[in-house]
């Protein structure tokens, strides 16, 4: 297999690239606006914050005036390399960064296994629908675009109300029961699947209309072109010309719309995350708002960016192995 | 008279992470008023280049494009008036003509731009350039592109060209991409509009036929590389490099008769003689 | 594509021009369309049903929106102590909230936060995209590549946790700084598509000939290219009201923004708060119903341009009815050809 050196470099630059603005972004935006709120909590508990904890929540803010911006900049660069992301407020001072990492997996698992499952099924009911065009099967986009426009959280929150409190099928909220430790054992991961039922079963069923008229669109055109009726005159049989000739081709241009599409999915997941009370990054984010605890919310915001550009290289890669023209053109 | 040359004019592209590619090596020829020049060459032989390097659409890695003597402005007033000496008539007539727009104002704004008449007689001069390319000004005129076929605009084509009455003309491969049949009368018509113009036309061609039938000089070009150059009937008939004998043998002639495998019957003598 | 040179040939031959003088069969001529004229037809991608429905639809919010005052029954505040959690009746259409507010009123009201919100974001948006995109496509060299860069950093980091971020640094942020920061969250999109579809554009011989002609570059570009583009620029601005439709509600709902700004985002936000769910069904799902019939609607419009700018998905499904009526399938390999007197052979 032949692995496109360049053009994996020129992503890699591109994705470093938008990491340092992000990180830049992160380090501007408390300097634009008022720190109030961080000084006053600082006042609050002046005598209770180790002295370390304190300079670094100074350096992240900005609240060390007396050092000049460009002071401030470096020894915010200091803070990140070390892995220091600042002490959360609102957990008792502990590190930013432990805290992250134990809502992390949730969303991780959560996320990652809806949008593999709904680019899965989007993509082959896609192709189907695209392949069958004119038949009853076409009602099948109207309704799908109904629900993608639905609100996430309003789609969950009807979910709940009719599965989880009207009909008792699943749990309504968080992602195991109330008292339960997290191990590994099958009466815990019996837990995990059902509270997860919900939340996933909704992002799937928002998320899916996107994936199915996209696939539909590019299989119409696919279809039109002339390799797929010599194709099929050769007498190849349907399902080949179907599967490795259309949707084959198809697919490529969903594969970069999923690249751009994974900063939507993590928005849909945060909101999702707050219906359900499920203990992953995005409720954590939506607490640390309320609370008004800014290193954790500025910890949040680039671990978030740090996964979707992770996310992305990942789809980058997997498109420049299926397209041959990835490694020639411009990305 | 008008004179634009070519002199030595080298041109090379540079291609990211490649070699760099020779699209012109040494050229020059002189364009005359009143005169018409062929180019010849297969696709990639450097003709397309030296129509951009004209229109100043490009500019040459080496060598002076000269008009009169001068080398050819490249900006302000002076640019303005080299444009509106030399005009260009793309090879395809689908895209050479902006969709949006109706042939009344694709002809208005070249003669807007260069002045060329006062503003009051704008309608009657975009009559006179339909009329003048033969086309039925009135079903034509508020049309757009997309209701006209092939052959029509192209013809538009050639009278948006020629809107700013221009001493030269550059033709890049204009009947290429039309139907067969109706080649010969587009061409007919620049010959004619060139005869009573006073026009020097560049005819940029892959057809050796279409060639000589045109151009009073024959440039033949191949990978970058002028090989043969000299009037039209010397260069057909007697043609001196190898390259262009191979064009002239892969011309379809249909006086040549095709020695007949066994087992094929001779077309002639099957169809009873008739050839 | 041949000439329609049918009437009026002279004589026809070798060696005779076929064509001495082209006069064609031709329809009669057009009525001349000025500049404005053309222009209104070119919104003939708003003219098939999916759009025209689409725009109905958001007609009719738009309607309520202005004529909010007239149409509901209280303020949308106004407290009715008789009335608490009152299901749908004739006094109260939609019911009543745990204080006895009207929530058909509320929902009229909250239109006019979404929609003044979701079109200013839309239209700052669109023009932020039109002009990055636009130049990005034009120029060459380092600048397209660094105004591409910047779309695409805009385009990777997540909308979501930045416009929180943002919005929470303000105490009660006006109308037009909230729709300005979904507008800098949401125009990269366009402007990624409009790049590449001016870069296209740009090498079209119809705009190489334009510039030998001498037009300048101001009306190279809004002359010569922007009608090119208009279908384009119309899609990306009723996908960047749709994401600001969202985004608001969904920050309302999240209680990022204040609920001085009434939206249907925030008339959910209260249901949540105050206990609405399961039960009251009539409070929380008249609002994200009009959500998501919004939404559908500009989607609608959507498909409709798609529609019209890409003509394959229009009649891909139409011709396959329409052979299957005749008994023929589309997807078949074998070309079925039928005889004249029975169906499919």
């Amino acid at each position: 297999m032949n692995i496109p050196f360049r053009f994996i470099l020129n992503r890699a630059v591109f994705y470093l690239f938008t990491l340092w603005a992000a990180i830049t972004i992160n380090f501007l935006v408390p300097r634009m606006m008022k720190g109030d709120p961080v000084t006053a909590y600082m006042a609050k508990y002046r005598g209770q914050i180790s002295p370390e904890a304190e300079a670094a929540i100074r350096a992240l803010f900005g609240l060390d005036k007396d050092k000049s911006l460009w002071q401030q900049y470096l020894d915010y660069w200091g803070l990140l390399l070390r892995g220091d992301l600042g002490a959360s407020f609102s957990n008792g001072l502990s590190p930013v960064g432990d805290v992250i990492a134990t809502a992390l997996p949730w969303t991780l698992g959560l996320v990652g296994l809806a949008t593999v499952l709904s680019f899965l099924i989007g993509t082959v009911t896609g192709a189907v629908i695209g392949w069958n065009r004119g038949s009853r099967a076409d009602i099948i986009v109207p309704i799908t675009t109904f629900f993608s426009t639905v609100p996430y959280f309003w789609l969950g929150l009807i979910a709940i109300a009719v599965f989880a409190s009207t009909l008792g099928w699943f749990p309504a909220s968080h992602a195991y029961d109330k008292g339960s430790a997290p191990e590994w054992s099958l009466d815990f991961i019996g837990q995990v699947v059902a509270h997860g039922a919900l939340p996933l079963i909704t992002i799937l069923i928002a998320s899916l209309g996107g994936w199915i008229l996209g696939m539909r669109n590019m299989m119409l055109t696919v279809l039109d072109e002339d390799y797929i009726t010599v194709a099929q005159a050769k007498g190849m049989p349907t399902r080949r010309v179907l599967w490795r000739y259309a949707a084959r081709n198809a697919v490529l241009p969903q594969l970069s719309s999923f690249a751009l599409s994974i900063g939507f999915i993590v928005s849909g997941t945060i909101v999702m995350e707050m219906v359900f009370s499920y203990p992953g990054v995005g409720k954590m984010l939506l607490d640390a708002t309320s609370a008004k605890d800014y290193p954790l919310m500025q910890g949040l915001f680039l671990i978030i960016t740090l996964a979707v550009l992770c996310a992305n290289i990942l789809a980058d890669i997997a498109h420049a192995i299926l397209d041959p023209r990835t490694r020639q053109s411009e990305a | 008279m008008t004179a634009l040359e070519f002199r030595n004019v080298t041109k090379r592209y540079r291609v990211r992470g490649a070699q760099p590619i020779l699209a012109l090596d040494d050229v020059s020829f002189t364009l005359r008023e009143r005169q018409t020049i062929a180019l010849v060459g297969q696709s990639g032989s450097g003709k397309s280049t030296i129509a951009k390097i004209l229109t100043q659409l490009e500019t040459p890695t080496s060598g002076q494009v000269l008009l009169d003597g001068k080398p050819i402005p490249t900006r302000g007033r002076g640019l303005r008036a080299y444009r509106q000496q030399l005009r260009m008539v793309f090879q395809d007539p689908f895209a050479s003509l902006n969709p949006y727009h109706s042939i009344r104002y694709h002809l208005e704004r070249p003669l807007r731009l260069d002045d060329v008449v006062p503003a009051a007689e704008t309608d009657a001069e975009v009559r006179r350039l339909l009329e003048r390319v033969r086309l039925d000004a009135d079903a034509v005129i508020d049309r757009r592109p997309h209701e006209l076929s092939g052959g029509q605009r192209q013809r538009v084509a050639i009278a948006r060209a020629l809107a700013s009455r221009p001493k030269l003309l550059v033709a890049d491969e204009p009947v290429s991409m039309l139907d067969v049949s109706i080649r010969v009368g587009v061409l007919n018509l620049l010959a004619e509009l060139q005869r009573d113009e006073g026009l020097g036309v560049l005819y940029i061609t892959h057809d050796l036929a279409t060639a000589r039938h045109f151009s009073d000089e024959i440039m033949v070009l191949h990978h970058g590389r002028v090989v043969e150059q000299g009037a039209a009937d010397d260069v057909i008939l007697t043609p001196q490099h190898e390259y262009t004998r191979a064009l002239r043998a892969a011309s379809p002639d249909p006086e040549k008769h095709f020695a007949s495998a066994p087992g094929i019957p001779d077309v002639r003598t099957a169809n009873g003689g008739a050839a | 594509m041949t000439d329609t040179a049918a009437a009026d040939m002279p004589a026809t031959g070798i060696g005779v021009p076929e064509t001495a003088t082209v006069r064609t069969a031709m329809a009669e001529p057009p009525r001349r369309k000025s500049f404005w004229g053309q222009l209104a037809a070119s919104f003939a991608m708003f003219r098939n049903p999916k759009s025209l429905a689409g725009l109905i639809i958001i007609g009719v919010f738009v309607l309520v929106a202005v004529f909010g005052d007239l149409i509901a029954p209280f303020g949308p505040l106004d407290k009715d102590y008789q009335a608490l959690r009152q299901g749908p009746s004739p006094a109260h259409l939609l019911g009543t909230t745990h204080m006895g507010e009207d929530i058909f009123s509320q929902i009229v009201f909250g239109t006019r936060g979404v929609l003044v919100v979701g079109f200013l974001a839309g239209i700052m948006g669109t023009f932020i995209a039109v002009i990055v995109g636009v130049i990005a496509g034009y120029t060459r060299g380092w600048k397209s590549e660094s105004l591409s860069a910047l779309t695409n950093v805009f385009l990777v980091i997540p909308g979501l946790p930045l416009i929180i971020i943002v919005a929470s640094q303000f105490e009660d942020p006006p109308l037009w700084v909230i729709a300005l920061t979904l507008a800098v969250t949401g125009w990269a999109w366009g402007a990624r598509v409009l790049r590449a579809q001016t870069m296209s554009l740009r090498n079209r011989d119809f705009i190489q000939a334009a510039r030998a002609n001498g037009e300048s570059l101001p009306r190279l570009i809004f002359v010569e290219m922007l009608p090119n583009l208009l279908a384009i620029i119309a899609s990306s601005f009723v996908g960047t009201v749709t994401a600001a439709v969202l985004g608001l509600t969904t920050l309302a709902f999240i209680g990022v923004i204040p609920i001085s700004n009434l939206n249907w985002g925030t008339i959910l936000f209260w249901a949540q708060s105050n206990g609405a769910f399961p039960n009251y069904w009539w409070w929380y799902v008249p609002a994200g119903l009009c959500i998501a019939i919004l939404g559908v609607a500009l989607s609608l419009v959507n498909f409709g341009i798609d529609e019209y700018v890409n003509p394959r998905l229009r009649s891909a499904g139409e011709r396959a009815r329409a052979m299957k009526k005749r008994g023929l399938s589309v997807t078949q390999a074998v070309t079925a050809v039928r005889t004249p007197s029975e169906g499919a052979s």
